[in-house]
């Protein structure tokens, strides 16, 4: 058997490494840039301010970031209290047993269900059974499923690194545990948990599969959260598809990904922070 | 304070207790009311015409009440495949090299960089694939470029970040000491991660690439993009193909009756393969942490 030389395999396997590496790298920034380089020249004021006419051809955005906007507000208002609930009661109220495993393993199942489901079960469940038609709200409740594994998993990650002396400090002065936790865990464990929120609004953004069939895709301003309206994505989506005007589909990405890039930036910002001044 | 208050404070602490309950389970319940909405919807066709016709039949005409779902079946399962043919490679190698034979610096710079990109939305890859890789397979390979390999190669690109990521965190929780230990034996450095550091690892990397592969079974517009959509088992990596993630939302819009029907039960295979893989990466996980632990 051909035996090749430790040391000259090492060589080999370095520079194969390094050749992967590259071209995992080089795909990942080559799609930024022909986003940033197509899109960049079309934004403008008005590209940002001004509402879609014929069907997207002309004008501006403005219509789909608002409905962009409202549908993640209303996911994070009611995944936020339930993620952090949840995270509270796994940390502070529980031993780990029986209960909290059942728990996990439903977040994690829950994280790993295609958006496309999601979409299917906010269809049947909010646009016909409960008959919100298609709409922010629709879009909304179904985003805040999608989202609540996320905000569990790092304000439960948040809450754990609050130090066990804190609370034992709180206790000892009398506090009871509920004392405990809003005035002393929560406070320290708040920018851990922000981050998992904006990390979440990042991913609600840029979801399209399950906001189609739960918001709708009216191109229209949305006036309440009974109308139905097309948000960011899913006019991308729309644009790009059916080859509407590829210049405004550029445009449109570009702001979709300067937004979530500006999002993760934040979020590593924030919690490059919160470990420097953990330590 | 009088045992009266303390018994106040701990009544209301019991209520507080009881509530935080109630918000934890919102998770399981989510999940259970998912599930049960999904196979209620799907379900009751799947047994009027029988398992067979949906799992084995090649013909989906709707319209003709015929529903065989097995070309989508194939489908998921090849585009799946290829991602992972592309993917993991890629990922695997770029995690191997920014945790061992990269400096510091550099993979502090490039590990931000891979995980920011994660979180580009799908659509995007999907148009990236539309403006640039189906045009090229069509020039190059001929066929309609809508295909298999289109899809694959962009679900591959798709779970590179996955992959990358949670492959290096898994890496780095391998002890120092057992490197030492090997190198001290006078091994390479190549020979130390492949014979100590990757089977320490092991199941953490599993669970990353099961991972990727939920991602990829379960994409939805990308795939639509780029892979043709045609409703026909594909006879090359050239042909165009659909996955059962776009028989939902090819048709969702307009369906209604046992159509409507048809394609929640489609819901109904991707949510099972999709809970099947969940449980398998759970476990592989949990084996890595209990590992971790033991030491």
């Amino acid at each position: 058997m051909l035996r090749i030389n430790p040391r000259t395999e090492q060589k080999i396997i370095s520079y194969l490494l390094y050749f992967l590496t590259s071209i995992a790298i080089i795909v990942l920034i080559f799609i930024l840039t022909v986003i940033l380089k197509n899109g960049l020249p079309q934004l403008s004021l008005e590209f940002l301010t001004k509402n879609p006419a014929d069907m997207g051809r002309e004008g501006g955005i403005l219509s789909t970031i608002l409905a962009t906007v409202f549908l993640t507000f209303i996911a994070l208002l009611v995944a936020t209290p339930l993620g952090v609930g949840t995270a509270i009661y796994l940390t502070e109220y529980t031993l780990e047993g029986r209960v909290t495993k059942i728990i996990r393993f439903g977040a994690e199942c829950l994280a790993g269900i295609p958006s496309i489901i999601f979409g299917l079960f906010g269809f049947i469940l909010f646009v016909n059974k409960l008959n919100f038609g298609w709409s922010i709200l629709s879009g909304g409740l179904t985003l805040a499923f999608m989202i609540l594994p996320t905000i569990i998993r790092t304000s439960e990650e948040a809450i754990k690194s609050v130090p066990m002396a804190y609370r034992l400090v709180s206790f000892s002065l009398g506090s009871t545990r509920w004392q405990t936790v809003t005035k002393v865990v929560l406070p320290s464990a708040i920018p851990g948990i922000v981050t998992g929120v904006i990390l979440s609004i990042g991913r609600s953004i840029g979801e399209t599969a399950a906001v189609i069939f739960t918001a709708g895709s009216a191109l229209r301003m949305p006036t309440s959260i009974f109308s139905s309206s097309r948000t960011m994505a899913v006019h991308f989506y729309i644009l790009a598809k059916e080859g509407v005007s590829m210049p405004k589909a550029y445009g449109t990405a570009a702001v979709l990904v300067i937004s979530i890039l500006a999002i993760n930036l934040l979020t590593y910002y924030m919690m490059g922070r919160y470990i420097k001044k953990k330590s | 304070m009088s045992s009266n208050g303390t018994n106040k404070l701990e009544k209301s602490d019991r209520l507080i207790k009881l509530s935080l309950l109630m918000i934890a389970l919102s998770a399981v319940s989510v999940l259970a009311i998912i599930t049960i909405f999904i196979f209620e919807q799907g379900l009751p066709i799947m047994f009027r015409y029988g398992l067979k016709h949906f799992l084995l039949g090649q013909d989906w005409y709707p319209s003709e009440k015929s529903f065989g779902l097995l070309p989508m079946i194939i489908g998921s399962l090849m585009v799946t495949f290829g991602a992972l043919i592309i993917g993991v490679p890629l990922g695997l190698a770029s995690a191997i090299f920014l945790t061992e034979f990269s400096s510091r610096r550099l993979a502090g710079f490039l590990k931000p960089v891979i995980e920011l990109l994660a979180g580009i939305p799908s659509v995007v890859y999907g148009f990236i694939g539309l403006m640039f890789l189906v045009p090229f397979i069509r020039e190059r390979f001929g066929g309609p470029g809508l295909s298999v390999l289109a899809a694959s190669v962009i679900l591959g690109i798709m779970i590179l970040p996955t992959v990358i990521s949670i492959t290096i965190d898994s890496i780095r929780a391998v002890p120092d000491s057992y490197r030492e230990g090997s190198m001290a034996l006078g091994a390479t450095k190549w020979q130390t991660v492949r014979m100590v550091v990757l089977p320490a690892a092991r199941s953490g990397i599993i669970a990353g690439i099961i991972l990727g592969m939920g991602r990829a079974i379960g994409e939805t517009m990308a795939v639509i993009m780029v892979a043709g959509n045609a409703a026909d088992i594909p006879g090359s990596v050239l042909a165009p193909v659909r996955t059962l993630t776009s028989n939902i939302a090819l048709e969702m819009a307009y369906a209604s009756g046992e159509h409507r029907e048809a394609l929640f039960a489609t819901g109904v295979i991707l949510f099972i393969i999709i809970m099947i893989l969940n449980t398998v990466a759970n476990m592989s996980s949990a084996k890595q942490r209990k590992k971790g632990s033991g030491r």
